[in-house]
């Protein structure tokens, strides 16, 4: 049994946390670099260049890079021979919000009926899940509000299959258009249970825009719905071009023989997500 | 696609000779207000109570910007999503509004209501914060200051960039998706 203190957990969250609300992922802006080269319109050119320059201008600023500093997601794997000295539970979430108010991020979390402001970003939005091992590994994503709004989730029948679920997939996204700042990243979760498809479909944000999927299969479904969405045509901010999508990822999950639950998360360009293993 | 320089606040002259498209800079004073802002506006309005902006001529940025930090005037401050203003705009508009500045769809209301009005939509880059906080010089909170992100502010903007999205003639920027390439219709 190894034994970690939660004061360390804090450091590093908030530290991770901080870094990733300032600092697009190299992959990010790789991806930024090749579609400005491959639009062909100057308006779609002109957003992947002023896209990169607000990169550059964060990083060496500390400002964020957007004003919309999300919610904060964080998925937890904890090794079932980690002991935490403390709470972990609050040992992220205080890392989070002292990150937020260091950083000078905006605080976006507020009640849902009164409107009123927590102050603090609290709460973290946590999913945990154990796993083997004495290691706790923590990822965090900054999901912001526009692109949030824009994911649905649908349960469709079990005849409709892939037909269906490529038919709401594209539906979805022209739907969406200009509103969640694209070019969009898809997290899609397909199976599980009415809770578990869009929890999938979030989690599958957290991989890299370059990551194929180990399944051959479900790698060619990611392939085929990125090329559809890009044939849509609505562009870097909804613009015009070719860039509308960086990057499908799909997690699936046996689900009931009466069901087929389908979530669709949509990820703005803002892609902001860190990974630490302690 | 022309470009053009604007100080506010704006005129009939000013909003009608654009075109979607068209490429616009913005100096002078701008107010920023979002969701809640929006939401206590219209209940001024309803108790005749003076609102605490001249809407005159006036351009509204729906922002919440980030907290500033120590030697700079405002955070990172790019456009929110608009549609959620929807159903508050065309009565601002009818009340002097000449200008949002956001990012997004606008409905059908929205769109009849800057033909009527002779006003129109801009769109700024989303998620470029960083980069539009570059042209705001100062920025303080005449309004709800409890509402903390989402305070009615007075910025004071130079060559703030931003595109015609929709314009005084019903033209429209955003490009229509292709459903037939996928086989939608
Ligand atoms: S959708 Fe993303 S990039 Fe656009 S404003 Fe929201 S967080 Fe920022």
């Amino acid at each position: 049994m190894r034994t970690i203190q939660a004061s360390d957990i804090t450091d590093t969250v908030a530290s991770m946390v901080r870094d990733a609300g300032v600092r697009l992922p190299d992959d990010v802006k790789a991806a930024f670099r090749r579609h400005m080269r491959e639009e062909t319109t100057p308006a779609a050119k002109e957003i992947f260049r002023q896209l990169l320059e607000n990169a550059e201008l964060a990083e060496e600023t500390g400002l964020p890079l957007c004003q919309d500093c999300g919610l904060a997601v964080f998925f937890v794997e904890i090794g079932e021979d980690v002991r935490v000295e403390g709470s972990l539970k609050q040992a992220i979430e205080q890392g989070m919000i002292r990150a937020y108010a260091e950083g000078y991020l905006r605080k976006s979390s507020c009640d849902p009926m009164t409107r009123a402001n927590t102050g603090d970003n609290s709460p973290a939005i946590i999913h945990f899940d154990f796993v083997p091992g004495d290691r706790i590994r923590i990822a965090f994503m900054a999901k912001g509000g526009g692109s949030e709004n824009m994911s649905r989730v649908t349960m469709l029948t079990p005849a409709q299959g892939w037909k269906g679920i490529r038919e709401f997939v594209l539906r979805r996204v022209v739907e969406a258009g200009p509103n969640p700042c694209p070019p969009i990243m898809l997290g899609i979760g397909i199976g599980g249970t009415f809770e578990k498809a869009p929890v999938m479909a979030k989690h599958a944000l957290l991989r890299g825009l370059e990551d194929r999927h180990p399944d051959p299969a479900v790698a060619k479904m990611e392939d085929e719905l990125l090329a559809d969405i890009n044939r849509l045509g609505i562009g870097p901010m909804g613009l015009g071009g070719a860039t509308t999508c960086l990057g499908v990822k799909i997690e699936m999950a046996p689900c009931h023989i009466a069901s087929l639950p389908l979530a669709v998360n949509v990820q703005c360009h803002s892609i902001r997500h860190r990974e630490v293993v302690i | 696609m022309a470009e053009f320089h604007l100080t506010t606040p704006l005129t009939d002259a000013d909003t009608t000779q654009l075109t979607a498209g068209d490429v616009v800079f913005i100096t002078g004073t701008i107010y920023t207000a979002r969701d809640a802002a929006h939401k206590r506006l219209m209940d001024l309005i309803d108790s005749g109570v003076q609102l605490p902006f001249p809407l005159e001529g006036s351009i509204i940025y729906y922002v919440g910007p980030s907290p500033a930090p120590p030697g700079r005037p405002i955070g990172a401050a790019g456009p929110t999503t608009s549609y959620r203003m929807d159903s508050y705009a065309p009565r601002l508009h009818a009340l002097g509004q000449k200008a949002s500045i956001g990012k997004g769809k606008r409905s059908d209301e929205v769109k009849a209501a800057l033909r009527e009005n002779m006003a129109v939509y801009f769109g700024a880059t989303g998620g470029a914060g960083a980069l539009l906080s570059k042209c705001i010089t100062a920025a303080r909170v005449i309004a709800f200051d409890d509402l903390g992100p989402e305070a009615i502010r007075e910025l004071t903007v130079e060559n703030f960039p931003v595109l015609v999205i929709n314009d005084t003639k019903g033209g429209e920027l955003y490009a229509k998706p292709d459903l037939a390439a996928v086989g939608l219709d």
